[in-house]
């Protein structure tokens, strides 16, 4: 007992480490986010501040900009996932049940775009969407984050329609189904968990997008909430309390995405990982 | 299995033409939505990026637009800027990368053993992973921020720094900044995937080797590594690229600065096309650095198939 007692508590303590790391500046972002201006430099390295207070979300949700960024940011990330687990529902069915001439390159072309530097599209996309009025609009970013995002989701799908048996369908289609009723009837029910995940993936993603944004979008008004948070800093780079406010709200929806997908992500990524 | 039957079908195939013609294109129907969106936004903007590094193109100057050649690259060649970025991202890959890695896999092997409160555990020290980019290096900015962070603090408190100063504004230190961001953002990646493949190891073997006597560095080093190097080596490529053009921490944290140290050549792109809006420079810079890791990939591939070969 005495000798198996030392790795554990080793043990432990790494992953006590591990835990305080990971969460240490989540819980700072927290704490300034309610600790009173006054009290903001005088108790600068406290790790709790004598008083709190909701003054700083209180103005950030009624006089700025930002839940017009929130929203902003709900409509394009929604949009996007949406888009993104249709198409990667329909392409991943295609790459694991079909077996084409083309299908090689289609994998193949999915994995360049997943290998190249998308900051090289900044230039040529603006220049393609501003004539097309779609610069400083959020359909410009539903667009471009679907395109950034169909591949790894494809991918994903696919690993999900690979663990579904193909009986299933034959037999649909022996009794008179066709092969797309059978996939929308049956196998679509069975896939639910990996759309789930694919909608958090894309959700989160496109969310945290920020260069895209920042190029595509000028002004207040389809500014997702990267771009007002970044503006907002740059701007008025003395209010703290307001933007780790704001900061925390930001990170409000990934974290939700996060609980609800965190039992897929070894799946997942291992995927992902895998695949591309 | 399905290829034979397939194959065998066609050929005995006595349905109208019609019918065989919308079986064939049934795959790709179903890929068609997710095609045209990638050769639409990804594909022609990448042929028309490339053709930009040969042009003039500069967003408000309504002048330019002609085609120029090689000229970008003759003012490539000869840009201190451009050179300063390379070493950086040499730096910042290389750092950043190896340092997720060791701590990737560490909390990888921790969270393989069963205890209680695992599921709890994992869930808290994947949280960072969740945290938008953007918001990662804002909110280190602002841990290393001497006003409002305890970091530079703890610094001075330990003596290793002089007086509570922002690293981020240090020539010197600058780029450890984002590295450290990045490193916290990153570890719960390699963490989740080297532990779904420690996961795959079948526990026979580790009984096994335990049954013959073997010691922890034993079993680490004859069961688990060779296991995990197939999973190890893909993802340190695939993080490798991806983390070289990874500009966001950099963008938010630095810009760059000071004085071009944190410059990377992914955010020296973004900066041409977004603050100097010359496109054309941009893209000339971009073509590079697409050559330099396709280069790095045929050099991984090469050495991976020299490697199989010898075995």
């Amino acid at each position: 007992m005495k000798q198996s007692l030392l790795p554990i508590v080793a043990h432990r303590l790494a992953i006590l480490c591990y835990i305080v790391f990971a969460l240490f500046p989540l819980f700072w972002l927290l704490k300034v986010s309610v600790t009173p201006n006054d009290l903001l430099y005088s108790e600068g390295v406290r790790m709790w501040p004598s008083r709190t207070t909701f003054d700083h979300y209180a103005f950030v949700l009624r006089h700025s900009a930002f839940p017009t960024f929130f929203k902003n940011s709900l409509i394009v990330s929604a949009s996007t996932a949406v888009v993104v687990t249709a198409c990667a529902s329909l392409s991943g069915y295609a790459l694991s049940r079909f077996s084409f001439r083309a299908k090689y390159w289609i994998v193949a072309l999915m994995l360049l775009t997943q290998m190249f530097p998308l900051v090289m599209l900044v230039a040529p996309i603006f220049k393609i969407l501003s004539p097309l009025g779609l610069t400083n609009s959020l359909t410009g970013l539903v667009v471009v984050y679907s395109a950034f995002n169909v591949p790894f989701a494809t991918f994903l799908m696919q690993s999900f329609f690979d663990g579904i048996p193909k009986d299933l369908e034959e037999a649909a289609m022996i009794d008179g189904a066709t092969k797309f009723t059978a996939f929308r009837q049956i196998i679509l029910p069975l896939t639910l968990p990996g759309i789930a995940a694919t909608l958090g993936f894309v959700f989160t993603a496109a969310w945290s997008e920020l260069l895209f944004a920042l190029m595509l979008i000028n002004g207040n008004d389809a500014a997702t909430f990267p771009v007002g948070l970044l503006t907002f800093v740059s701007k008025f780079s003395v209010d703290f309390g307001q933007m780790m406010a704001a900061g925390v709200l930001a990170l409000i929806p990934a974290g939700l995405f996060f609980l609800l997908i965190q039992r897929y992500l070894v799946q997942g990524l291992t995927a992902g990982a895998v695949k591309g | 299995m399905t290829m034979t039957a397939d194959t065998l079908g066609r050929r005995h195939d006595r349905r109208p033409w019609l019918t065989r013609l919308a079986h064939a294109s049934e795959p790709y129907l179903y890929s068609a939505p997710s095609l045209i969106l990638i050769v639409v936004v990804m594909l022609v903007p990448l042929v028309i990026g490339i053709s930009y590094a040969f042009r003039d193109i500069q967003l408000l100057n309504p002048f330019s637009g002609g085609f120029i050649g090689i000229e970008h690259f003759r003012t490539l060649s000869e840009d201190p800027a451009f050179y300063g970025a390379l070493r950086n991202t040499l730096w910042w890959t290389g750092a950043s990368v190896l340092l997720q890695f060791v701590f990737g896999l560490v909390l990888a092997l921790l969270l393989d053993k069963p205890f209680w409160g695992r599921g709890l555990v994992q869930a808290l020290v994947f949280l960072p992973w969740a945290v938008p980019s953007f918001l990662a290096g804002l909110n280190w900015a602002w841990l290393f921020n001497p006003v409002i962070g305890p970091i530079p603090h703890w610094l001075s408190g330990l003596g290793l720094m002089a007086q509570p100063g922002n690293i981020l504004s240090d020539p010197q230190y600058a780029m450890w900044g984002p590295i450290v961001a990045n490193v916290w953002w990153g570890i719960p990646f390699f963490a989740i995937t080297l532990l779904a493949a420690l996961q795959a190891i079948p526990r026979d073997l580790y009984e096994a080797a335990s049954i013959d006597g073997a010691s922890w560095s034993q079993r680490f080093f004859s069961i688990t590594l060779p296991f995990l190097a197939p999973t190890i080596a893909i993802t340190v490529l695939l993080r490798t690229v991806w983390i070289s053009n990874f500009a966001d921490l950099i963008v938010v944290m630095t810009g760059g600065g000071p004085a071009d140290r944190t410059q990377i050549v992914a955010s020296y792109i973004f900066t041409q096309a977004f603050k100097a809006l010359d496109f054309g420079y941009a893209s000339a810079i971009a073509l590079v650095l697409l050559v330099l890791l396709l280069v790095y990939s045929m050099l991984i591939i090469l050495l991976r198939q020299t490697l199989l070969n010898k075995d």
